[in-house]
């Protein structure tokens, strides 16, 4: 094992430089360190100005994704061990704008997220006394994977459709409205159509597939998007065939 | 704006998408190989209609096209046009398991099954061309 191994960190200082550079720093190796322990020890011992996002470090806040060799990987989940022997490239996530370092602007995601309502619509809502909406683990399993999704955008990052187009509501937008369309408990699937179906919507993505290849959490947003464009296929069948169905 | 807030405005990078992105990743080629392979579909599809059209028109022009058919560029196009075509079909139907959820008696068709369904589905589609222009 090496005593040391090299970062290759992507900076970015917009009151000093126009366009991005690489910087290198050596960092100890220990074997239990992940790419994210050693930027915290570069932040903590050698540059103070090097700047990154993370919180939780276990995979759950999805705040410290970034590109790792070219890959978009959560940096809490990513063991340097892996790498070796190195250098390690870190870059900040594809296809967001970069405001410095490797810390990427999100708000166009945040934006897209909200219209597509994550959250459960009702019509009508049952009185409190009526107690809780219960869901049988049949309908429970059928919108969980989806559930899983913790917005940590290596998705975007890795759909080469949302670079290309930045306008495509992107992977996890459309998996988390899946989310709630499949919900037993939720009414608002109609209106998140409306958003979906969109020439920006699922209509953009034309299956890469490669969003949900780096999923840290498995939630196969490809599949969602091809499932919601079958279904919404078949909508428009039936309204078709049969005009009055009321599809 | 006070020009001392300017200094930490935050002035975004945007990267530009590189030309051959699609030679970043064996999956993003795949994907374009994929989609230019539909080219070679749409080739073929043609292909059969000038066939059924030489075959309407009489044995004279059907000649004429089966002779064009056999010269040797030709073939070696169609060999060209057929491996493309193997290419897009299989890559294709491999993605049909991720877009359909089957259900059956309240249980989820396995993937594997819903694979084999759309070979099944290929072959006699395959087996139905044979059959009417071998008849």
């Amino acid at each position: 094992m090496p005593e040391t191994v090299t970062l290759e960190v992507r900076r970015y200082r917009p009151e000093e430089e126009t366009e991005p550079t690489w910087q290198r720093y050596q960092v100890p190796f220990r074997r239990e360190w992940m790419v994210l322990d050693a930027l915290n020890h570069i932040k903590d011992h050698q540059d103070g100005t090097l700047s990154f996002r993370w919180s939780c470090r276990m995979g759950v806040c999805g705040s410290c994704g970034m590109m790792v060799n070219g890959d978009p990987r959560l940096t809490c989940a990513t063991y340097l061990e892996t790498l070796l022997p190195g250098p390690v490239r870190v870059e900040p996530l594809r296809g967001f704008p970069v405001i410095r370092d490797l810390v990427g602007d999100l708000t166009d995601f945040l934006t897209k997220l909200k219209r597509v309502q994550p959250w459960i619509v009702r019509q009508t809502e049952g009185p409190p006394a009526q107690g809780e909406y219960r869901q049988t683990p049949d309908q429970l399993a059928a919108y969980r994977p989806y559930a899983m999704c913790i917005n940590c955008m290596l998705c975007y990052s890795a759909c080469p459709i949302y670079e290309l187009e930045p306008s495509f509501l992107g992977p996890a937008v459309i998996a988390l409205a899946q989310r709630y369309n499949l919900d037993s408990r939720d009414q608002g699937r109609e209106a998140r159509m409306e958003v979906l179906s969109e020439h920006d919507g699922i209509w953009a993505c034309t299956f890469v597939g490669e969003c949900s290849a780096v999923c840290p959490k498995h939630v196969d947003p490809a599949g969602a998007i091809q499932r919601y464009k079958l279904e919404a296929v078949v909508a428009w069948a039936k309204g078709l065939v049969l005009p009055r169905s009321g599809t | 704006m006070n020009p001392a807030y300017r200094r930490y405005h935050p002035k975004w990078y945007r990267a530009r998408m590189p030309i051959f992105w699609w030679l970043r990743r064996v999956s993003y080629f795949r994907f374009i190989a994929r989609e230019l392979t539909s080219v070679f579909v749409a080739y073929a599809g043609v292909l059969l209609l000038v066939q059924v059209r030489s075959v309407a028109a009489g044995p004279e022009a059907l000649a004429r096209f089966t002779g064009w058919l056999q010269l040797p560029p030709v073939a070696a196009l169609h060999v060209v046009v057929l491996l493309a075509l193997l290419f897009h079909t299989i890559t294709w139907l491999h993605l049909a398991p991720r877009a359909m959820v089957v259900r059956l008696g309240g249980r989820r068709v396995p993937d594997v099954a819903v694979l084999l369904g759309h070979y099944g589905a290929w072959l006699a589609a395959s087996a139905l061309v044979v059959w009417v222009v071998v008849r």
